[in-house]
Order: C-alpha cells, then structure tokens, then sequence
C-alpha cells in the first residue's frame, strides 16, 4: 500500500492505496464517492469523468499514486458548497431539460459539461457536441443534454448583464 | 402540474448529485467478490477444473463449479428451463462461464479466476444461420431436454407461422411481385450501467441484489431452482442504470444465490462491460420478403420468411421471435398476409428482449421491401403507404386487434415535417417508414396507493424505473387522480418484499397497466373516504387510508400469441440525409419521428423517450454489429471496437412529434411508448440512401465502409 495525499472535493484525505488501483477504484471503493460510475474501464465512455488538477479525466485510466497531491473534483463536489441541497445551474438545467433518463452517465456528462464552460463560456452546439464526444448516453439524451449546457451558458451570460 | 404538463423526473435530484445508489454503488459487510472463468472458445467438452493454485491464493474463498450444485445443475429459463446455473458438459459459447471464483477482494477473484485450470476440447461450433440450419450440423441443445419435439434434431428451437386470406388468390391477383432477402446484425444492449448480482443468505431464505426489470418474475426462477417458497425470496431491486430489455430476465442471479448460500456471506458478481456483449445481446435475423401488389399500388399479399438467430439458451429470444415476426406484415391492409419464422439456435451469446423486440428486425426488411415495391410500380413510396395504411377500426390482422389510433395523422404529420412534398436540396435523400409494435399481450399490476395521515401519500408498485421515467409519470396520475401537489406523493418501488406483485416491466405497459392500478387504487382511496375529509375519515386514533387496485390484460389461449394486442405502438420516421461519396459516411441532416401516444401524461419524458429510441435506432442503422473469429469468439469485445452513437454521431436536426387522441387504454387515453421510434429507423435510412445515390444496401450496419463498397460497385457496373 502507498500513501497518498488528495484534495478531494475541498477537503484534505491522506489514504494508503494499491499501486495498481485506479483514481476510480479509490473513489468508489476506498472513499465511499459513488457519484462516479465505473462502465467500459477503457477510457471509451466517460462514465468515471472527473476533474483532477484543472483538467477532467477519465478516472479510469489514472493511477490513484499518479493523483497524489493533487486536486480532485468529482460530482459530488457540483451542488452549492455553502448549501449541499442547492443544485448549480448545470445540474438544474440538465433536469429541466429533460437531460436525465437512467441517469448513470450523468456525473460524467456533468464533469464534463461543467469542464467544458469553464473553458468556453458560450459554447456553439457543435463545441458542445465536441466537448462531450466522450461521454457516451446509451438513453441518447445527447440533444437534451446538449440543451442543458446551452441553456447553463446563456443563464450566466444573464446573470452578468 | 397536471396531466400532460412536462413535470420533473421523479429520482431526479439523485441523478445529477451522484447521489442515486445503483446497485453497483451498494456494498454489505463480509460481502465475497466473484469472478467468472471463461474459455476461449465457443464450445468446448470441459475436463478436469484445477482449482488448487487459485484456492492457494491468499483471499480465494472458493472455487465454484457445477459440481457444487445439486445434480442434475438446476435449469432456468423464462421460456424453457434450458439454461443451467454453470455451465455442464460443455460450454456453449464464447464467454459461458465453467466456473465462479469468490474472493475477499475483486483484485484476488481477478488474479484467482486467471489461476484456475480447465482442461477443454475444443468442439465444432455453429455461429451463423446458415451454418446452424444444414445438415447434421453440431446441434447446439442436447435434444434430451425437448422430449416429444419434432425438431429436436435441428438447431430450430421453434418455428412461428401466422397467415390470413388467401395466399394462392392474391398470388395470381398481384401485377408486380418484389422479392428480397435482408439482414439485420447482432448488436448489444450497451447499458452504461453492467449488469450486476448480489445475493445474501436471509434467515432461512435469500435476499438478492440486482439489476433487474422483472423482479417478480426473478423471484419465481429462483424460488424454483432454489426449491424454497416464493415468501422465502426477496428481489432488491434499485432503478437500474439503463436496461433497454437486456435485464428483462435471469443471467447469474441463480448462480449468485447458490454461492452465497455455500458460503453462508453476501456475495458480488460486477460484470464488466466487456462481459455484458457476452450477457445479452439482440436477435440477429435474415429476412425474406416477398411482397405482391397492383399496379394502382394497392398491396394485396405481403409474405415473409424469417430465420432469427438466438444464441445458446433461450432466455426469452423464441417469444422475441415468435411476437416480434407476428406483426411484420406491418400496419397494412392485405388480402393475404404471411410470416414464417424460425428461432434458430447457434454457439453464441444467448440473445434476450432489447427495445422493439423482434420487430426492428423484421421491419428493416419489409419496410425496405416495401420502398422498392413502390418504385417498382413508380409510386411515390409515401403515397403507397398512405393507400394501404390501416384506418381506425381495420382488422389490418383479422384475429387481433383492430387499428386503434389515426395513423394516417401521424404518417402525414412526418411526411409534412420532413418537406416530403418540397424539393430536395443537392445531393440529399430522403427516406420513409413506418413502425408498428404490439403492446402488451397479458399483462397483470398491482398498485397500493397509502394515504398519510396529513394527506401526503405513497406509491407502492413493481414496475422498475429504467430511466423511461416510471417514477415520474405513477407519481403524476396518483397526484391527478386524488388532487395533490406532485410533491405530496412519493413512490416506492424496487423491493418484492415491499411492493406488490407486478408482472414485468417490458413492452412498453407500465404507464397504461401499472397507470391503471394507480387509478384504481385511487379509487378504493375515494370511495373509502366516501366523500368526507380525511381527519373525520380517519378519526381520532388517525392511521391511514389505503387503497390497492389491479389491472389485468387477460390471456386469450386461442390466439397465435397467447392474447390480443393491449394497444398497439404506432410511428412514422422520415430522414434526410447526404452521402459522402468519397468515404462513404453518411450526414442525417433531418430526422422526423412521430408517435401515436394517445395520451402524453408528461410530454417531455414521451419526446426524451422518442428522440432516445431514434438515436439507438441510428447504432444499429450506422455502425453497431458483433464480430466473430472462426472459433465463434467474439472480436470487438467493449467500447474501442464496438461503437455506439456518440453525440458526435446525432443527425444535424431531430424534430419529435406527437399525436394525442386519447385513444389509448391507459389513463387519460395514453397508450405505451418508448420503443417505436426505433423500429422503421433502419428502413427510413436505407431508402435515404437509395433516393441518395441510387444504391441498394440490403445489409446492416450502413456503415463507411460498406456503403462505399455498394458506390464502388455502383460505378462498376455503369462502367459496364
């Protein structure tokens, strides 16, 4: 077992990981976040997406010791952090647009909608299109999740007029 | 909120949180974790099992393995009980499991499983249609399981005939007769969320975990293979993860429960993705199509010889065969109709139910067959369609239901959205089909509706939330029917200790059956109040009001499919599309899709439910298929060689519609949706491509590659 540091979801963790054990094994098994989902363990379907130093990855095809001492974000982290009932606007909008159907792709699509905002804060479709290319829905929400993110943008562009 | 009105997806909060707990999320203390065993191969005579380097593995707990069960190995199966817990003998096909390792860790099953010796002979395996019909093929099951069946010694497990009218009249009657052979390809549910088993010794009975639409029906297999009474078996059962028919029915949940009672702990089994292709997959299946008309375009005959190719075991593939064919003339008058079709049995992955259930398949190819029957007599192939088309009350099948919605209105609707009638831009396509799905042949539900001494109330039903939205539309009608805010209901679901009985969650029933029950349940609440507020019904010791209703789709053992249509699914889809001609990609620039809903209880959910069923439509259509090895492996196991739409992969504009006449049986006039906007996808696309480029494809996928080869072809022969 390995020791390793982590700033998860704002709070410091120090746990002893197996070298083999993925970012992903750690958090669902280890550290009780369940939010984010294992499926195709290839990288392929952006299930296990998470934010790790910045930059979203799939949590699946990290090292847990590669993560140590660093920053990781994961679904859990989105709601309000002052008030956890809260939901951000992304996730609201990924309801009322009809973004949710079984849900279990969704705290990928979420990392990976709220990852791609903070780069481009107003997104063309085919942008949105492209930035969560990687993260398959087999319910095929994608033009309502698609909408969400839209929506979330043009929202906040409100908000700053 | 009110019927109708796009209310919020119940369970929603959980779902954007990462706070719902799928049953992969869910871990009981002293749980062991399992790993299957495989060969690689198809079939293979299993010899000795060395477990002795894996049980010397620090954390091995147990080797499992047909010899640990009683004997003869209990068998299963929703249909014929043909599939046994482990494999026996033999294994059947590539990925059917010879042994189950239980270990403290899932990395000790892992290395465990790796560590266990089996001693195999390779055997002759049949993977195709063709090679599973000639003679004296391997025959797949051992023939002492079909005592007194005719086909026993063939690879047919069952052979489906319906027909009407007079074949031989509308033969010599038909003034054009267009016939062609189509395949549709082996394609897989791809759930993002793998099945997963739990199961746990529970007193003197088990409790078991899992990813399952049919609790119930679970309960009754495992209570069977067990031998313990139903009351002695509990099926937790959390929403699951997407299912789309690939967890209509038991995989491992027996295995898992005969290891937990073994081991006396709770015990795992976490496919991987990768062992959920080897899990369920879709029907495969070659069509025949002969269809007869006039030259005016009324159809007279529609005649189709299907064999579908269903894996292993049966799991409920034959019904799949048998329900799906039935209705494949389509949702057209004939004056003679017939559908042959056989389930054939192969060394491959036992196919189950998956979303349109036998009819994607089969209407690929009529639907295309019925594209060139038209331009066979240069007839605008809508405009066929139109003129044959079953109007309200036609007994398009004269021992089922009668048409029961306006199709024409959807049919015209898609037409008029997709521009049928406008010129088309350059170099596009345009393409047209229509779908049609029986409902539900039997069907029972149960609902208990509990009102709370503050007037809030609870839900309790069977139907499994898959992400159709379940949770949402029950909680709407219970709310409608005893006037509460949506807020002030809450289901319960997912628990056969809890919940009453409900038979399945398929075929598209739930809003009408379990939407029944709710309402009569409803009812029993109203007239129990008798019309007094609920503090004075209640009284001054308080407690609750409860209602239970039921709702009951009766057998008819007269008819071909053990009942009549509860209603059917009817859908127009209409593309527009471009073809690459240097690479053969295909742009969809326009999907239209129509429904008949008869009701939307929640408009947003039915449009989700739509566009969702089109998209996976668009997998199988553009670029979804198993491939094999000659040893009947599997080849593109998992997500980098096996592709699913990505939103990469969406057509540029999808535009859903809906027709609401209130015709249905459910509440409020609803009928089921959910499946039929996938079923006339392939056909609707094929015919684009035809309008397109002038090229027949007459196989499945449409991918680059094969639409290329079919220009390249093309060019050829016009060089000619």
């Amino acid at each position: 077992m390995i020791p390793i540091n982590l700033r998860l979801n704002g709070e410091l963790r120090a746990i002893s990981v197996e070298p083999h054990h993925t970012l992903l094994d750690v958090l669902r098994d280890d550290l009780d976040l369940t939010g984010t989902k294992e499926c195709c363990l290839v990288g392929e379907c952006g299930a296990c997406t998470v934010r790790l130093n910045g930059r979203i990855v799939d949590s699946c095809l990290v090292l847990a010791v590669e993560a140590d001492g660093g920053e990781v974000e994961t679904v859990e982290s989105l709601a309000d952090p002052s008030d956890r009932s809260a939901l951000s606007p992304l996730q609201q909008a990924f309801l009322s647009h009809g973004a949710v159907q079984c849900g279990f792709c969704i705290p990928g699509q979420l990392m990976a909608a709220d990852d791609l905002l903070r780069h481009v804060a107003h997104p063309t479709r085919p942008e949105i299109e492209e930035g969560l290319a990687g993260n398959l829905c087999r319910c095929g929400c994608y033009y309502q999740i698609i909408d969400a993110v839209e929506a979330t943008a043009a929202g906040a562009a409100g908000e700053q007029k | 909120m009110s019927i109708g009105d796009s209310a919020p997806r119940g369970g929603g909060r959980e779902r954007v949180t990462g706070q719902q707990l799928y049953v992969a999320d869910i871990h009981l203390p002293n749980e062991l974790h399992v790993k299957l065993v495989t060969l690689p191969c198809a079939r293979g005579r299993i010899g000795a099992i060395d477990a002795s380097r894996a049980l010397a593995l620090p954390g091995t707990h147990m080797v499992f393995s047909a010899a640990d069960l009683p004997q003869p190995v209990p068998r299963f199966g929703p249909q014929f009980t043909d599939r046994p817990v482990i494999a026996v003998g033999e294994t059947k096909y590539h990925g059917d499991p010879v042994a189950a390792v239980a270990a403290e860790t899932r990395d000790a099953a892992e290395q465990a499983a790796r560590l266990v010796r089996v001693e195999y002979e390779e055997l002759p395996a049949v993977t195709t249609i063709a090679a599973a019909r000639v003679m004296n093929a391997p025959l797949v099951q051992d023939p002492s399981l079909r005592p007194n069946d005719a086909l026993a010694g063939t690879n047919v497990l069952r052979e489906h005939a319906v027909a009407w009218g007079d074949m031989d009249a509308a033969t010599a009657e038909a003034e054009a007769v267009v016939e062609n052979t189509y395949h549709f390809p082996m394609v897989t549910h791809f759930a993002i969320e793998p099945h997963v088993f739990m199961a746990a010794p529970d007193g003197d009975g088990v409790r078991v975990w899992t990813t399952i639409q049919h609790p119930f029906w679970l309960q009754r297999v495992l209570a069977g293979v067990l031998r313990m009474p139903l009351a002695k078996v509990r099926i937790i059962a959390p929403d699951p993860g997407g299912a789309f028919g690939g967890k209509q029915h038991a995989k491992y949940e027996p295995l898992v429960a005969f290891m937990a009672l073994k081991a006396q702990r709770p015990v795992r089994l976490d496919l991987t993705l990768e062992e959920t292709f080897q899990a369920v997959r879709r029907t495969e299946a070659e069509v025949r199509v002969r269809t007869g008309l006039r030259r005016d375009g009324r159809l007279v005959f529609q005649d189709v010889d299907a064999n579908y190719l269903i894996g292993a075991y049966a799991d409920i593939a034959d019904r799949v065969v048998g329900k799906g064919s039935y209705i494949g003339c389509g949702p057209y008058n004939y004056e003679a109709g017939r559908v042959v079709a056989r389930s054939v049995l192969s060394h491959t992955v036992p196919s189950t139910a998956m979303r349109g259930f036998g009819n994607p398949q089969v209407n690929w190819a009529v639907e295309s067959n019925l594209t060139e029957a038209a331009l066979a007599v240069d007839m605008d192939p809508v405009e066929l369609r139109l003129k044959n088309l079953a109007r309200k009350g036609d007994p398009f099948i004269p021992f089922d239901t009668p048409c029961d919605g306006d199709w024409e209105q959807a049919a015209k609707r898609a037409a008029e959205l997709i521009g049928w009638d406008k010129p088309k831009p350059e170099g596009r396509g345009r393409g047209f089909a229509l779908g049609i799905k029986s409902g539900p042949t039997t069907g029972l539900s149960y609902a208990m509706v509990r009102i709370q001494a503050d007037g809030s109330a609870l839900v309790y039903c069977g139907t499994q939330d898959l992400g159709q939205g379940a949770r949402t539309v029950l909680a709407q009608i219970c709310a409608n029917e005893l006037g509460l805010a949506l807020e002030r209901v809450t289901m319960v679901m997912g628990d056969t200790g809890v919940v009453p009985y409900d038979q399945q969650t398929s075929a598209s029933r739930s809003t009408v059956l379990m939407g029944n029950a709710v309402v009569a349940a409803c009812k029993q609440v109203r007239e129990q109040l008798g019309g007094a507020d609920l503090e004075t019904a209640l009284g001054r010791l308080g407690g609750e009001v409860i209602g239970v209703g039921q709702a009951r789709k009766e057998a008819d053992p007269d008819h071909p499919l053990g009942g009549s249509a509860a209603f059917f699914e009817f859908n127009a889809t209409a593309v527009e599309l471009s073809v690459d001609e240097d690479t053969g990609d295909i742009t969809i620039h326009r999907h239209v899709t129509v429904s008949d809903v008869g009701k939307a209880i929640n408009r947003l959910q039915v449009k989700m439910q739509d566009e969702g069923a089109a998209i996976m439509g668009l997998g199988h259509t553009l670029m979804e298929h198993y491939i094999w090895d000659d040893a009947g492996r599997i080849r593109n196991l998992g997500a980098i060689d096996y592709r699913i739409p990505t939103s990469m992969d969406l057509p540029a504009e999808m535009v859903s519609d809906m027709i609401e006449n209130g015709d249905g049986p459910g509440p409020y006039g609803a009928k089921g949706v959910s499946e039929v906007a996938l079923l006339a996808v392939a056909a609707a696309v094929g015919a684009a491509v035809r309008d397109a480029t002038g090229v027949v494809i007459r196989d499945l996928p449409l991918s680059p590659e094969r639409v290329w080869t079919a220009l390249q072809e093309r060019e050829a022969t016009l060089a000619k």
